[in-house]
């Protein structure tokens, strides 16, 4: 994972020759990094830039841009109906996946770990839709959920409770936001289940061992020795959920578009319908961009708050 | 033991991503078509020389080989096989010409056909509705001006002057079309006899009547894909069309009349009374143009607001690939009583194809050739198009479609679909804004304003 930075710190002191030594593996250090440093401002800095001086333009993504219009596209993204909602929606899933989808995926990790017949095959099994791609996911996933109890499996189910009735699901303006992320949940909770097993076994067996000499029962065991020592992993699995559901993209696009009227739109979809449904580049930039300004907030935020071990290579 | 598993589940992960990474394109494909088939835009092959490289032996006077990229969205079995048939025998005909198909759904086609657009290159011969989504294109300098080709030789003449103005921005001619037709309401014989009803309605009231019937006899009255947005609008477009006729539209697009006027406001109100019967089957909202097809095929609902194109579709749609035969019918969008529109009066649109800036002068010639009389007749026979090459008609044989096509030739004012007459940005605000007004979260007014607004920033 790179060169950790206390190597370079310990080669810091007085004197001629360590300066030269230092000043030398400086230079190594960056001729090492250039290809990738290379590549990060081709593919990364360099797009980023572009978007910021795009999203001044009233620009249709055809030729140069040339209507400038100053803020005016920011002013409109912030009081845009259709994008608070979007937000908003953001914001439900951050709060839905880090009060649903990563207990469970804790919960469901210590059950495969431990004492679960056959638990090698539901590793595989939970960790299994992770694996499989977005888009055949979501098309999955439209079946399903098809209003059509003919066609669709939940329906075809349901119409055979007495008294219950189809439902439109993603067709249905209330419906849509659980349905996705009942999907969302479905497809991702594997990977932090994974995240999680690996944390536990990081934790070391006498520890536990000892706590249980001294008496402490299963749920003290959890309480003072599992989830103290696998912190560090649920920071990092709760940063990267925040993340994602910050940038939702394929599995709402294919499944709704975004729809049915914005009801399940979320700030990427917004983002895309502007940028390439109403050839409106210049306010897609501009949404870019606060997308953009809102997970680097939070990823700041994140590394002020959370202990400096969590990312400098704790994993 | 277990690090092994997760060595393997790693393994697994990174080789599925690096599958998927170059996976197909979003699709909401029906269960009744093959699973995303969308074949990614092939570059050119390897082997085919780039044109800067001397051709391998110059001594010879050998045509040098070239390759015509097409995009067309024919998924139906038959429409596909009819298109890949004809690249065959000109490929076997020209033997140094070598055509590479795209075949794409609706969908895929417009946002893979946006991309390649704002990168720069398009197809050279692909999918088009002429209108306000080409003009930009056109603007942007991304289509090849074929005026002159097309003044070659009376080839101009043979297609009727109505249909390929639609394909012409500012008098430069960007492709041809294929087809001309209007949107009407495709019903099923013999559900509407099912219910009762003898004759099709020619008025709204009788429209909404014959609706409650279909209800009461247990019937689904109207196929919906409204996910789609754009089959909701239609609706709309034509309640316009008929209350406020040719005028309203005309002054609203020229900028001394509004949007927000009482045409379109009480489009909107008219629609409304029609969603409040609850006609469309459930779950509509989220539904795809495919799934309104499934719907219409299996027989489950009466009616199907739709163009020209729809015959092909619910025979693709049909589990025997049949379609409903002679239970079809057709009929056009009822009158509104007291409205300013004429009964006559036709929205619709046509499809065509026109050329990107890059393409070899073969494009042109081949796109010459699918436009021939013969191939026309053949496109008409198996219900891909309504003909608008002279001479043309006799290949269709569908009653129904004879009547789209006489019904878009007698029209005394032919209204292009909105999505299509207008600028992009505001023809996907009109379908949003319908679409708002079918779950009953835009009053008529406010989707007439969203729709306004847009109008009033894109078009001063």
């Amino acid at each position: 994972m790179g060169i950790h930075p206390a190597s370079i710190r310990t080669s810091r002191g007085g004197g001629a020759a360590d300066s030269a030594r230092r000043s030398d593996s400086l230079l190594t250090v960056i001729l090492f990094l250039l290809p990738s440093l290379a590549l990060f401002l081709i593919f990364v800095v360099y797009p980023i830039l572009q978007s910021v001086y795009y999203s001044f333009f009233n620009w249709k993504g055809f030729g140069p841009a040339v209507d400038f219009v100053a803020l005016n596209n920011y002013r409109r993204i912030l009081t845009d109906r259709v994008f608070l909602i979007a937000l908003k929606n953001g914001l439900i899933i951050i709060a839905l996946s880090l009060g649903i989808q990563l207990p469970l995926a804790l919960g469901i990790a210590l059950m495969v770990r431990r004492d679960l017949p056959g638990r090698a095959f539901f590793r595989t099994i939970f960790f299994m839709p992770y694996v499989f791609s977005e888009v055949m996911a979501a098309i999955m996933w439209l079946g399903l959920y098809n209003a059509d109890p003919q066609r669709g499996l939940i329906n075809a189910l349901l119409v055979l409770i007495p008294g219950a009735k189809p439902q439109a699901w993603l067709g249905d303006t209330r419906l849509v936001m659980p349905c996705i992320f009942v999907v969302l949940t479905w497809k991702y909770f594997g990977f932090y289940m994974l995240l999680f097993m690996t944390g536990l076994q990081n934790i070391p067996a006498e520890l536990e061992e000892a706590a249980r000499i001294d008496g402490a029962n299963r749920r003290q065991l959890f309480q003072y020795i599992t989830l103290p020592l696998l912190g560090s992993t649920i920071r990092i699995s709760a940063y990267m959920s925040v993340l994602g559901s910050l940038q939702q993209f394929i599995l709402v696009w294919v499944m709704t578009h975004g729809g049915p009227v914005n009801a399940s739109e979320v700030m990427a979809t917004y983002m895309y319908r502007f940028g390439f449904v109403r050839f409106q580049l210049g306010y897609g930039s501009a949404v870019a961009i606060v997308m953009f300004l809102i997970c680097l907030i939070f990823s700041l935020v994140y590394q002020r708050l959370a202990p400096q071990a969590d990312y400098l290579g704790a994993y | 033991m277990s690090r092994k598993i997760f060595t393997l589940l790693s393994l697994i992960v990174v080789g599925v991503l690096m599958l998927t990474a170059c996976g197909a394109p979003p699709t909401q494909a029906p269960p009744s078509e093959p699973p995303a088939t969308q074949p990614p835009a092939a570059p050119p092959p390897a082997e085919a020389p780039a044109p800067t490289q001397p051709p391998p032996a110059p001594t010879q006077p050998q045509a040098e080989k070239v390759t015509i990229t097409w995009w067309h969205i024919q998924v139906a079995d038959d429409q596909k096989a009819l298109w890949q048939g004809m690249a065959d025998e000109y490929m076997a005909a020209h033997p140094n010409v070598n055509i590479e198909i795209t075949v794409l759904e609706n969908e895929a086609f417009k946002t893979k056909l946006t991309t390649v657009m704002q990168s720069g290159n398009p197809p050279d011969i692909f999918q088009s509705w002429g209108g306000g989504t080409m003009n930009e294109y056109a603007k942007a300098g991304l289509l090849k001006d074929i005026t002159a080709e097309l003044d070659k030789d009376g080839w101009r003449d043979t297609f009727s002057p109505g249909a390929l103005g639609v394909y012409s921005y500012n008098g430069v001619n960007y492709g041809v079309p294929r087809d001309m037709g209007m949107v009407g309401f495709w019903y099923n014989k013999d559900l509407f006899k099912k219910a009762g009803i003898e004759t099709p309605p020619t008025t709204w009231t009788e429209f909404l009547e014959d609706i409650q019937k279909l209800k009461s006899a247990g019937i689904t009255p109207i196929a919906l894909g409204e996910g789609d947005k754009w089959p909701g609008a239609f609706y709309w477009e034509y309640l316009a069309v008929r209350i406020g006729g040719q005028a309203a539209f005309d002054a609203a697009y020229s900028r001394k009349g509004a949007f927000t006027d009482a045409p379109f406001v009480e489009a909107g109100t008219k629609l409304q009374e029609l969603v409040a019967l609850q006609p469309f089957q459930n779950g509509f909202l989220g539904a795809t143009w495919p799934d309104e097809q499934v719907e219409m095929a299996s027989e489950k609902a009466a009616m199907d607001l739709m163009g020209q194109w729809a015959p092909g579709a619910f025979k693709d749609a049909s589990v025997d690939k049949k379609g409903l035969g002679d239970k079809l019918g057709w009929f056009p969008f009822p009158m509104v009583e007291g409205g300013a529109g004429d009964p006559a009066d036709a929205l619709g649109g046509g499809n065509g194809f026109v050329i990107g800036k890059n393409a070899p002068p073969e494009a042109v010639d081949f796109l010459k050739y699918i436009s021939s009389v013969e191939s026309q007749i053949a496109q008409a026979k198996i219900g891909l198009s309504v003909p608008v090459v002279k001479g043309a008609e006799v290949g269709l044989t569908d009653p129904s479609l004879i009547a789209v096509q006489k019904g878009a030739a007698a029209a005394k004012y032919f209204q292009l679909y909105y999505d299509q007459a207008l600028p992009p940005a505001v023809g996907s605000v009109v379908n949003d804004s319908v679409q708002g007004l079918f779950a009953g979260t835009l009053t008529p007014q406010q989707a007439a304003q969203a729709i306004e607004d847009a109008v009033a920033a894109e078009m001063q």
